[in-house]
């Protein structure tokens, strides 16, 4: 079907409203609830749905996310679409199983409200908790604002159960800046998005008592490598269904998604780079900026796992300076995770921007469009005077308190 | 219940060839246990022994579907599967009229400790499922360290007996009744040397509708160091010195599955004596706790009495 007769219902929605509307529409099998600021409100919603028999979910109302995320697992290898969400320390807390999850190459979608993980106890916004479980073989996909973590959440489902993946899906949204701001989102009508995440049918589950199969067994020296590897080149080729998926979605729905979204590149000599909403405070600079004649641009991450880091390594090589804000810290490591994957990624090409990484926003410390001026002005500087180049600091600290 | 002859001629659900010790309890229990229903069986079990021994890839030892998860999310991970079959047969994607029941084993470590949480949650939730812990009254699976339902006075790696110790210092934690406070339909206290009352009991497990826990006595040799050939022995005595009665909670109501005469009661030294775990304690200066262990046991077994009958919960 072509976009222009996709009806879009245009509602005011906050962004744990929009997830639980893609929810609502995908109608898992099973989801399993427990709650944490800020992903709560999505799973109230969610919950009044199944209340409401607005969904056929079997929903299981955990004592723990170790068991949500235990519960998914078995649902998901009895051959259930099976969803969780989280935030913080309810992903720190169920990590042991989200690396099961993926080992047992099982398709699950789990928004993930980002949120600092304590401590200090936080409950606002930052991305060490998504950051956190990076390497676990999850997919990661982040969300700019609520159409985004709606749209996100639908393709999610498409690119775990395809069969050349069958890897989880973690979407990231900021807590509270997305997750409890009200905003437009347009919602497509219920039979257009069934349509698009299809039926899901798995061949081998442990319902098909026909057929028995064990699942995670002791897997030793003689085998564990092998399936880490088949993991590993899963993970790798999902980058390809990713922009599949994307493209269809666009073309159903109207807007295309790829790794990443770039914002007044073309012939911009400096650049931020950045995950979540702070792309959209970034925008606005880029316009005022660009107003007074300063040739600046965005990249905004939209996929960290895969990592695009051939495509990035091209998008940025082009530019005098770079400013690469983290919005987690890896302590020790050189900079903030984006940081470290960005000058990994440049490592690959001969002529490349003079790069500088800003670890900010940590606890939901707010970040305004003055603060993103500031940024693009001291890349700037950096690249005519050469201080701070390839530095990583904290901005907008006030140094001990 | 199903006649001798029958039963022995049940395809084998836990095939042999595994890799557990011999005269190892767990799987006996899970071979009578799974005996308890003719529906078609989902499998999920805790790290520990019976899993490790049982599913080293690419071998599998087991004839139904089965699932491992992690150590201490057995009940989490097969209520999920649970949960799933649920919602697909009611949203027509399995047949209406098959029938499958779910079993989740796990280890007294898995269950007791670790586990306790997410069994907790599963009972409460009141999934259609049977939880079956295999207790071997220790962690046997990482080299015998101690948990809570190892017995007073036994000698383990965590807490081994020495010049100042006598081994475990507390009582082991009575987790049927934890189970039963859950409110759950049906507990049940057996053994694998007594089979035809375990048998009884898997099949009222699998046969109530909400959640069921067995709680199996299963012997170790390793772990509580005695011949190979006297893992039945020793969990009978277990039930003949009163240290392990069997019995059933079914809706609330307490029943004593067996009554052992006070003449018959075998003393607990002659039980203790068998197992090198308690050695020690056969030491001159140990007679204290020695006698301690009678009086828990006597005192347990009051209680029991008392309760015989009654509805409890
Ligand atoms: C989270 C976690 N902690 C510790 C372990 C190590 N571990 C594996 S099995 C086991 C003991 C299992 O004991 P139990 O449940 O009593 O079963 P058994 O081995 O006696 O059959 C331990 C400590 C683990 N696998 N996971």
């Amino acid at each position: 079907m072509s976009t222009a007769t996709i009806k879009k219902i245009k509602k005011a929605l906050t962004g744990n409203e929009a997830g639980a509307e893609a929810m609502r529409q995908i109608d898992p099998d099973v989801a399993a609830v427990f709650p944490i600021t800020p992903q709560t409100e999505l799973m109230h919603a969610f919950a009044a749905f199944v209340a409401d028999g607005k969904v056929g979910t079997e929903l299981v109302t955990v004592e723990s996310e170790h068991s949500a995320m235990s519960a998914t697992v078995g649902a998901a290898a009895a051959g259930a679409r099976a969803m969780t969400a989280t935030s913080a320390n309810g992903l720190a807390l169920m990590w042991e199983i989200v690396n099961i999850c993926s080992a047992m190459r099982l398709p699950v979608v789990m928004p993930v409200i980002n949120r600092a993980i304590s401590g200090p106890l936080n409950i606002h916004c930052d991305h060490s908790d998504m950051m956190g479980s990076r390497d676990t073989g999850w997919i990661q996909i982040f969300s700019e604002n609520s159409q985004e973590e709606y749209d996100n959440i639908i393709q999610a489902v498409r690119i775990a159960e395809n069969p050349n993946v069958l890897l989880p899906v973690m979407v990231g949204s900021d807590g509270f800046i997305i997750s409890h701001a009200l905003e437009t989102v347009e919602i497509y009508e219920d039979a257009e998005v069934k349509e698009f995440v299809g039926e899901y049918t798995p061949d081998r589950t442990l319902l098909n008592t026909g057929k028995p199969m064990t699942y995670g067994p002791l897997d030793l020296q003689d085998y564990y490598m092998e399936h880490k590897m088949a993991e590993h080149n899963a993970i790798h080729n999902a980058g390809k269904v990713i922009l599949e998926i994307g493209k269809e979605f666009g073309k159903k729905f109207g807007t295309e998604y790829g790794f990443f979204d770039t914002y007044k590149m073309e012939d911009a000599e400096y650049a931020i780079i950045c995950i979540g909403s702070t792309a959209g405070t970034t925008r606005v600079v880029v316009d005022k900026m660009r107003a007074e004649g300063k040739k600046v641009g965005l990249i905004k991450i939209r996929v960290f796992r895969p990592f695009p880091f051939k495509e990035l390594a091209e998008a940025v090589k082009n530019l005098k300076g770079l400013a690469v804000l983290d919005r987690a810290d890896t302590f020790g490591g050189r900079g903030g995770p984006l940081y470290i994957e960005m000058k990994s990624a440049l490592s690959d090409v001969k002529e490349k921007p003079v790069t500088r990484n800003f670890i900010y926003g940590l606890g939901g410390r707010d970040i305004n469009t003055t603060d993103i001026e500031t940024i693009y002005n001291q890349i700037e500087e950096t690249v005519k005077t050469g201080k701070g180049a390839e530095s990583f600091s904290y901005f907008g600290v006030r140094g001990d308190v | 219940m199903a006649k001798l002859k029958d039963l022995a001629e049940m395809p084998e659900r836990l095939s042999g060839g595994h890799r557990l010790c011999a005269g190892c309890g767990a799987s006996i229990a899970v071979r009578q246990i799974l005996r308890g229903t003719q529906d078609d069986v989902v499998v999920g079990c805790a790290t520990g022994c019976l899993e490790v021994a049982t599913t080293i890839y690419p071998y599998t030892a087991w004839e139904v579907p089965f699932i491992h998860n992690a150590f201490e999310n057995s009940a989490a991970t097969v209520t999920g599967a649970e949960a799933a079959y649920q919602a697909l047969q009611r949203k027509g994607k399995i047949p209406a009229g098959k029938k499958i029941k779910f079993v989740a084993f796990g280890g007294d470590g898995g269950t007791y400790d670790i586990g306790l949480q997410s069994l907790s949650g599963a009972l409460e939730r009141g999934h259609d499922f049977v939880y079956v812990c295999y207790d071997n009254e220790a962690y046997m699976n990482t080299g015998i360290q101690r948990s809570s339902a190892t017995p007073y006075g036994a000698s383990t790696s965590t807490v081994p007996a020495g010049v100042c110790s006598f081994g475990k210092p507390q009582q082991r934690k009575d987790l049927a009744m934890i189970a039963a406070a859950h409110h759950i339909p049906y507990v049940a206290q057996g053994t694998i040397a007594h089979w035809n009352d375990l048998l009884m009991k898997a099949e009222k497990a699998f046969n109530t509708p909400g959640p069921a826990f067995l709680l199996v006595l299963a012997p170790c040799p390793r772990g509580w160091i005695f011949p190979i050939e006297k893992t039945v022995e020793i969990a009978k005595e277990a039930v003949d010195s009163c240290f392990w009665p069997l019995y059933e909670i079914e809706h609330g109501v307490f029943k004593l599955n067996k009554k052992v005469p006070d003449a018959k009661k075998v003393p607990m030294v002659e039980w203790l004596k068998k197992q090198k775990r308690f050695k020690h304690l056969f030491q001159e200066g140990c007679e204290k706790y020695l006698e301690n262990i009678q009086v828990q046991v006597d005192e347990e077994w009051a209680r029991y009495n008392r309760m015989n009958g009654e509805k409890i919960f």
